[in-house]
């Protein structure tokens, strides 16, 4: 069955949260008592209609303020195939929880207000669309009931983005406009005589059509192993099973492979899924391979196939989006987390950060947080990363600081 | 039967093992939190297929409240024997006893918000540092804004204003001294999909989610299940009734809906057809707007 990942981006009160909530009343995917619990939670706002945004705004703060401060996922169906929507954050300070949701995406909804046009954060959210190469762009022209369902409004704003596109990757590739209120339901799931003009199909729609390629398929075939499994039972006394979920391409039974680092080679002698052996096994799907000889193998080992072997990097350059309060500068150590392998990594260069709004790039000394910019990272053993442009599911790491713990950047492997 | 509806999106499973995998390789001692109800049912199956033929590497820890359904506890003995696991149970009746928590009083009392501290101390007590529960993001709203490794503090609380990213599937398990993990292996499954599962895998849950006769009181527009834990007034008459549980908690706060559902495909077509959500019979979820962010600070799952 079909699962199609959405999220949502642009600037703040540009309607995100309402269009979802839209989305799901107009598909009939909101039960009655959450329905009331909307109408009630409006209701105590002050607000003589049912808020929507409200169905993804869950939290005390942001319904306090009526904005959204941290990414919700929410979920519905249709006969076709199952949705599952990562509502944003347009908020500046917040954009760290945008990428989040936005980091697993195949649709990015882009709204924009149609009386403001493009503003700052909707050229940072289409920036990091572009970084992350989310396959689909819709570009939903929102709040057109306040300016009249004009024609010439929606094709400025259409026209406007078009530049925007040229040079990036989207331009050869369909992105598609279309002007809609989510606040009356306009375009969203049905379509609506006061924009008459507009030809195309409403929201819905067009998300029911999008056709995704098995990409993966066609990536060099990579294995990272997670966990060993080791029975050590009187039935399964031999058994050593390398558990993993396959990041990209395809493994198959009896075929050659070579664990890295150490670059030892066998061949796959079972490829398992709980009590089925399978003839082979492709992109995400987790999986148990045993191999025919006893090879030394542990968590952080990257199985490969023996035609497509990533190179082993202990220098690696990529576009970072840095997350954390406390600057980065250059010098810093922190742990680079890649597949299922950590390791000790030294910021040796921060070549520049990027205004993310004209595109140009500035000569810094450090970076603030929700910054984008370009790297140079030293690690203390070699990464088997690919381009991220080249295979996106084995090119991207993130950055873990090694005193707080936390999560301080992603990385997009160049 | 043939209808979308009907099918199982098998990449949640890869994801959940993936998850349960990162779990185990990321901490030195992890549970699982199992009420009994069909997510952690569904969670014990994914974690026994994560590390097929090997054994699931957590044992289960139950917080027992004292308030559950005896068929809940009988199926929880019965599925810790079959597969051979192990089961840590702790008593909220123990935290009473030493005087940490209150019972409740009233006709609403229950035992509900008392479990976070049995919890919590469990955690102390035990040393664990990542408790996997089966809660899904679409469940509640407060829920719907969890991470998959939900980071909390010494005092287990929930800070939804500064949770770390999550990026691709890239699960950040450091954590400091004193703080622990919640996992969420099932995060992005719908109650449709976990019975959608259930069924496929023909897994085994306990009999009160189907339909039975049973002693209840109306109160509230809701059906209450009678039993001598739950307060009741003197105008609370009980009786006998055919129904059945869509989720399971304490006997004081899981309300019944009133069903001839007896079989899988029964339970999935009543699900399709409900104008009321699953938590919607919860009634620990109706003490306020918030109740569920609240107690998630606090410390629940
Ligand atoms: N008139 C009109 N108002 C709208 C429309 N869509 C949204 N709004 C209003 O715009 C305001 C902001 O909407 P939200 O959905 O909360 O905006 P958002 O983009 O989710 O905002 P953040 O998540 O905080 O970035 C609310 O008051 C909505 O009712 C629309 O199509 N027409
Ligand atoms: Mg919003």
């Amino acid at each position: 069955m079909d699962v199609l990942r959405i999220t949502t981006s642009g600037s703040v009160d540009d309607g995100k949260s309402t269009l979802i909530g839209r989305l799901l009343y107009d598909t009939k995917s909101i039960t009655q008592d959450k329905m009331e619990a909307l109408q009630a939670a409006s209701k105590r706002k002050g607000l003589d209609f049912t808020d929507l945004s409200l169905l993804t705004d869950g939290l005390i703060a942001e319904r306090e303020q009526g904005i959204t401060i941290d990414v919700a996922h929410i979920y519905f169906s249709t006969p076709n195939r199952k949705y599952i929507i990562a509502d944003t954050p347009g908020h500046f300070e917040y954009t760290r929880n945008m990428v989040t949701g936005a980091s697993t995406a195949q649709v990015s909804l882009i709204l924009i207000d149609a009386r403001k046009g493009i503003v700052e954060q909707t050229y940072r959210h289409y920036f990091i669309a572009c970084m992350l190469r989310i396959p689909h762009l819709v570009v939903c022209i929102n709040k057109m009931d306040l300016v009249e369902y004009d024609e010439a409004r929606f094709n400025q704003i259409v026209e406007d983005f078009q530049q925007l596109l040229k040079g990036s990757h989207y331009e050869d590739k369909v992105v598609k406009f279309i002007p809609i209120s989510s606040l009356y339901g306009e375009n969203v799931v049905t379509r609506t005589d006061k924009i008459g003009w507009y030809k195309g199909q409403p929201l819905l729609e067009y998300l029911e059509a999008i056709q995704f390629d098995q990409d993966d398929k066609q990536h060099p075939a990579r294995f990272p192993v997670q966990y060993v499994i080791r029975p050590k039972t009187e039935q399964h006394h031999d058994f050593r099973g390398f558990a993993g979920k396959v990041a990209s391409g395809s493994f198959h039974k009896g075929a050659e492979i070579v664990s890295l680092p150490n670059g030892q080679r066998s061949r796959i002698k079972t490829i398992e899924q709980f009590d089925r052996q399978l003839d082979a096994a492709h992109a995400t799907e987790s999986i148990v391979i045993t191999l025919e000889d006893e090879i030394d193998i542990s968590r952080g080992n990257l199985l490969v196939t023996p035609d497509a072997i990533p190179e082993g990097k202990k220098e690696l350059t990529a576009q970072i989006c840095w997350m954390d309060q406390q600057k980065l500068t250059s010098g810093k150590t922190c742990l680079l987390q890649h597949g299922a392998n950590r390791i000790k990594a030294k910021v040796q260069q921060l070549h520049h950060v990027i205004e993310v709004t004209t595109g140009r790039v500035e000569e810094k000394t450090e970076m603030g947080l929700n910054d984008i910019g370009r790297i140079t990272l030293r690690t203390a053993q070699p990464v088997f990363a690919d381009s991220y442009q080249a295979n996106p599911a084995n090119g991207t790491f993130i950055l873990v600081d090694e005193f707080s713990n936390a999560t301080v950047a992603v990385g997009f492997v160049e | 039967m043939s209808s979308i509806q009907w099918q199982f999106p098998r990449a949640l499973e890869d994801e959940a093992i993936y998850i349960l995998r990162e779990t185990a390789a990321q901490f030195e001692r992890p549970a699982i939190l199992f009420s009994g109800g069909k997510d952690s049912i569904t969670l014990v199956r994914l974690a026994q297929k994560a590390f097929y033929p090997g054994k699931i590497p957590f044992p289960l820890l139950h917080v027992d409240t004292g308030h559950n359904f005896p068929e809940t506890i009988e199926f929880r003995d019965w599925l810790v024997e079959s597969l051979g696991l192990e089961l840590i149970v702790r008593n909220v009746q123990d935290s009473i006893d030493q005087g940490k928590v209150k019972e409740e009083t009233g006709k609403y009392a229950s035992r509900n918000a008392l479990q976070t501290v049995t919890l919590l101390d469990a955690i102390e007590e035990l040393k664990f540092d990542a408790c996997i529960g089966g809660a899904r993001r679409d469940e509640e709203k407060a829920r719907a804004k969890e991470r998959i490794f939900s980071v909390r503090d010494e005092f287990g609380q929930w800070n939804a204003k500064i949770q770390r990213p999550e990026l691709f599937d890239m699960l950040n398990g450091k954590i400091n001294i004193g703080e622990n993990v919640r996992v969420f292996p099932i995060s992005n499954w719908t109650e449709l999909d976990v019975w959608n599962y259930i069924r496929e895998e023909e897994l085994k849950i306990p009999s009160i989610y189907f339909s039975h006769e049973r002693e209840i009181i109306e109160r509230d527009g809701m059906y209450w299940p009678y039993s001598p834990f739950l307060n009741t007034t003197e105008d609370e008459i009980p009786f006998r009734s055919k129904v059945r549980f869509r989720t399971v908690g304490d006997m004081t706060c899981t309300a019944a809906v009133q069903s001839d559902a007896d079989k899988l495909e029964d339970i999935i077509r009543e699900i399709l057809a409900a104008k009321i959500s699953e938590r919607g019979a919860r009634i620990d979820d109706k003490r306020s707007e918030a109740a569920m962010e609240k107690r998630k600070q606090a410390g629940y799952f």
